[in-house]
Formats: structure tokens, C-alpha cells, sequence
């Protein structure tokens, strides 16, 4: 028997500018015309005032985790363990679920600075993992 | 309008297995309404009122579980059977919508493939399940963080699952009856899941259901049935589950709105509470859940757990029934359970680990909150 393969995300109209850019290699954020807040997860209305006015641009890609927690019981087959499941707060002021790849797991602390990597999975999507810096 | 005082006078668990091989998640969420009626000596036709999750069915339990045991017309619940749902149930009651309100959940045949945590545990939202997300990471996030931030070595939650794995080891009625005792070096022993909880710092999968049955006090005193009065509680959502980054700082606090306005209701003081049925879906919840409720300040949760505060003869005795990590988890209905296991301690009918004289218990699922008195 084949492992499963790793679930993908299934873009909607509002969350497909993120994950195209991420084929593109580069990590988009909305952010508030009218106040300038960052908007993670993707979203109609700004959590902050409320404006309907989000735009698309681009993050650095920089920042550091949050937490974590490094997973050995996997999701599905389809992972191999061990994986780290991290929230990565970026510099522009938002936080994402992700992965942290690139290094021992043992490597990882909480505070420690990233940066965003790119991993393909499939022709369509790609995903922004991060890695420590150096 | 004079508000009328609901009770519950039914409170039922149906055998709780692994696998209950034959049953259906709506067999057993029969199972448990007929037991709960039984207890209470109602009957479905007394019943006008239902709030029924079957399986992992989330809209329509109600309607269709109210069609198919023949009762024509009827109040539903919108909240997930448990301490929330009691509170939905008893506003609704109070308020003179309906007289005798039915809750009920159970599963059975849902988790068939081991390979994969079960379905319960496995979010589908996009920006989660990518990432190999599961519940047990998603709690251990915020586990992780406390840990760090205020400097608490593990063993200190170790212990928390510990004590309630030993009462379930006590209770017949468990799954895991007669499996421990356990201390806290062997719950570190056991094989890591997502740091920083181990195999059994976590909850256990099984099938099975719960009821419990509501109505005035009016209409309890021509039952049998010993009531047990809802004092107060209230819940609080922080936004769609599985959804947003679970960090310490969003989690911390969930439920403790919920109780400042459950204890304001009931009119007792912390202090008055006698046992804890909290929901033990990770170890470190029950730390949480101490220090959300005012039990003591942030940080020091895990002094207040330490030695045997949170045994059944300690001053806090918490899940007294062996909860998801010995009793059973079946995926929604262990909500239930906290309460039933709540009713039958203030009866005095616990099946293990009977807290003497139990007046006041206080029940909390994550952001829901409820107190139960004799």
C-alpha cells in the first residue's frame, strides 16, 4: 500500500492570489488601505477597522516562531515524521501556521528567527515553509 | 416574567468501548436518549425539546433524531451537546419555549482508519491541514508556549494525566478500567506524539454515547429521579476552531469570560465548588482551565495541580471519571459526559472515586462553562 498523498489546499477566489504567488516564489499578505494592518488569514474586511479595502502585497518573508511543536503521531501517512508544526510571527505583524523544514528538529527553538521557503508539492500548489536562519 | 428553575433529572453513558462492534453512531445516540428517559422515568412522548449530535453530523441531529422518535413538534438546540448546550437548553426552558429538553451525542463507526489520527482530530481548513496540523499539535502549541514562558518542567502536567488516568483505572465503567496505576515518569516514558505531549498526556478514541434529560423543578418533583439544579454558565467562541494560529496568548484565556458570568449567576463563590469535571482533551488544559476560571494567577496552575490537590479526596478533584483519557472519547460526545459524570457526583452515584458530600460541581469544555448544585 502507497502512503496517501500530503492534503492540498483548494484555493477559493478570495485565498488564489496567495497561493499563485507561492508557485511564483514570493509571499503576498493583504494589507488595509485605510489602516495599513496586515491580514492573515486571507479575509473580506480588515479584522482591525473594518475597511473593505484589502490589497495584495508583498512580505519580506522574515520573522520568527511563535511556538511550535514537533509532531512524531502523523496527521496521515503521508507526513514523515518527525515533522515541526510551527506559528511563525512575521515582521510585518501578522502570524502563520507552518512548517519548519530544512534542519534537525532539535534545531528549533521558540523565538528563532526565519525565513520563508518555498517547497513545491504539486504542479499547482506551492507551500511557504520556513527555515532558521543561520 | 418569573423565570422557572431547570434541573436535570437524566443522565446516562451507555457502554463505552474501543469499538462497539455492531452499533451505529445512531444506535448508541438512541441508546443513551432511552437511557437518560429511563433514569429520569420519562418518556419520549414528556419530550419538547431536543439538542443531538449523532456521529460527527453537525446540522439536523436534532431535526432528524426529533422526526424519527415520532415527536411532532419540538425545540431545538443549535449548540454541540454538552455544558454549552445545558445552558442553551435551560434558557429555553426558563424562558417557557419548551418543558423537558433531551441532549444527546454518540459515535460509533466513525475512526476505521487507524493509519490516520481520527477524522475528529483532523481539520480541513486550508491553511491548516497542509501542514500536517492535527489537534494534538494544534493544543500542544499553546502547551509548548506556557511551558517555556513560565518555566514549568513537564512532569508537572505529566502528573494532571497521571491522576486522571488512575481514576479511570478505579472506574468500571471505563475503557481503560484496570490499566495503571500511572505516575508521571510513565506518562514521560511513553512514546512522544507532538512535543510536548506524549501518548498519554493526550486522549484516547473510543465509541459510545451520552443523554441527559431537562425540565423545571416543577415537574421534577413528581419524578423520582434525584435533580440536580443548573446554578449558571455561559460559553465563548474565539472564532472559527482549527482555523487561526493557536497560540498561547489565544488560548489562555478561553472560557474564563464564560465563567466570571456562570459564577455571577449561580451567586457562590470559587471556593464553594466541590469537584471539577474539566474536559481533558490534553493534559495541560487542566492547568489552563484553573487558572481561566480565577482559580489561582497565570503561571501558577501548575503548583495548584501539584501532589494530591486534584485527587478525588484533594481539594480540587478533577474528572472523576477517568474523562478522554481512560473513561472514553468519542469525538463529541465526551462533552456530555463531563456533565453526566458532574450529575452523578452531586447524586452520589458515582461509579469510582465519589467525592463525599459533593454539593456544587464545575463543569468546563473549553470555552464552556457550567455549575451544577444539589
Amino acid at each position: 500500500m502507497t502512503a496517501p498523498d500530503r492534503p492540498v489546499p483548494h484555493p477559493s477566489p478570495l485565498t488564489q492570489p496567495f497561493w499563485a504567488a507561492c508557485r511564483d516564489g514570493r509571499l503576498l499578505v493583504q494589507r488595509c488601505d485605510k489602516c495599513g494592518t496586515h491580514v492573515f488569514t486571507p479575509q473580506e474586511f480588515c479584522r482591525e477597522c473594518h475597511a473593505d479595502a484589502l490589497t495584495w502585497v508583498e512580505s519580506a518573508g522574515a520573522g520568527h516562531v511563535v511556538t511550535f511543536t514537533v509532531v512524531w503521531r502523523p496527521q496521515t501517512p503521508a507526513f514523515g515524521v518527525p515533522y515541526v508544526v510551527a506559528v511563525v510571527r512575521l515582521d510585518e505583524g501578522y502570524e502563520m501556521v507552518t512548517n519548519i523544514v530544512g534542519s534537525s528538529p532539535d534545531a528549533v527553538t521558540i523565538g528563532a528567527a526565519v525565513r520563508v521557503r518555498f517547497t513545491p508539492v504539486t504542479d499547482a500548489i506551492t507551500l511557504p515553509c520556513f527555515e532558521l536562519v543561520a | 416574567m418569573r423565570r422557572r428553575e431547570v434541573v436535570v433529572v437524566g443522565a446516562h453513558n451507555t457502554p463505552q468501548a474501543r469499538v462497539l462492534e455492531g452499533q451505529t453512531s445512531d444506535s448508541v445516540t438512541l441508546a443513551a436518549i432511552t437511557g437518560a428517559l429511563d433514569d429520569a422515568g420519562l418518556t419520549t412522548a414528556d419530550v419538547d425539546g431536543l439538542t443531538v449530535l449523532p456521529g460527527l453530523q453537525y446540522r439536523g441531529g436534532a431535526d432528524a433524531f426529533g422526526y424519527a422518535l415520532g415527536i411532532p413538534w419540538f425545540w431545538t438546540g443549535a449548540q454541540v451537546p454538552g455544558p454549552a448546550a445545558v445552558v442553551e437548553a435551560a434558557a429555553a426552558i426558563e424562558a417557557g419555549a419548551c418543558e423537558t429538553v433531551v441532549l444527546a451525542g454518540g459515535q460509533a463507526g466513525v475512526y476505521t482508519d487507524r493509519a490516520a489520527v481520527a477524522p475528529w482530530a483532523r481539520p480541513a481548513h486550508e491553511f491548516i491541514e497542509c501542514w500536517g496540523l492535527m489537534t494534538p499539535a494544534e493544543w500542544a502549541m499553546a502547551a509548548q508556549q506556557y511551558l517555556h514562558r513560565f518555566s514549568v518542567p513537564r512532569e508537572k502536567i505529566a502528573h494532571v494525566a497521571a491522576v486522571i488516568r488512575n481514576n479511570g483505572s478505579r472506574n468500571p465503567e471505563a475503557v481503560y478500567f484496570g490499566r495503571g496505576p500511572y505516575t508521571a515518569e510513565d506518562v514521560l516514558a511513553s512514546r512522544m506524539i507532538a512535543d510536548p505531549y506524549h501518548l498519554l498526556d493526550c486522549a484516547t478514541t473510543s465509541e459510545g454515547g451520552s443523554a441527559l434529560v431537562l425540565t423545571t423543578a416543577e415537574r421534577a418533583a413528581d419524578l423520582d429521579a434525584r435533580p440536580v439544579r443548573v446554578l449558571g454558565g455561559a460559553w465563548d467562541s474565539w472564532g472559527p476552531t482549527y482555523t487561526h494560529p493557536p497560540t498561547y496568548d489565544r488560548v489562555a484565556m478561553w472560557g474564563r469570560k464564560a465563567g466570571d458570568a456562570a459564577f455571577a449567576q449561580a451567586g457562590i463563590s470559587r471556593d464553594d465548588v466541590d469537584v471539577f469535571e474539566f474536559y481533558d482533551n490534553f493534559s495541560w488544559e487542566i492547568v489552563r482551565y484553573f487558572e481561566a476560571l480565577r482559580y489561582c494567577d497565570v503561571g501558577e496552575g501548575a503548583d495548584l495541580v501539584a501532589g494530591d490537590a486534584i485527587e478525588a479526596t484533594g481539594r480540587y478533584p478533577i474528572v472523576t471519571d477517568g474523562g478522554t483519557m481512560s473513561h472514553s472519547h468519542t469525538g463529541e460526545s465526551q462533552r456530555l459526559q463531563r456533565v453526566v459524570q458532574a450529575v452523578r457526583q452531586l447524586r452520589g452515584e458515582s461509579a469510582a472515586n465519589q467525592v463525599a458530600g459533593a454539593e456544587i460541581a464545575l463543569v468546563a469544555v473549553i470555552g464552556e462553562v457550567l455549575l451544577l448544585g444539589t
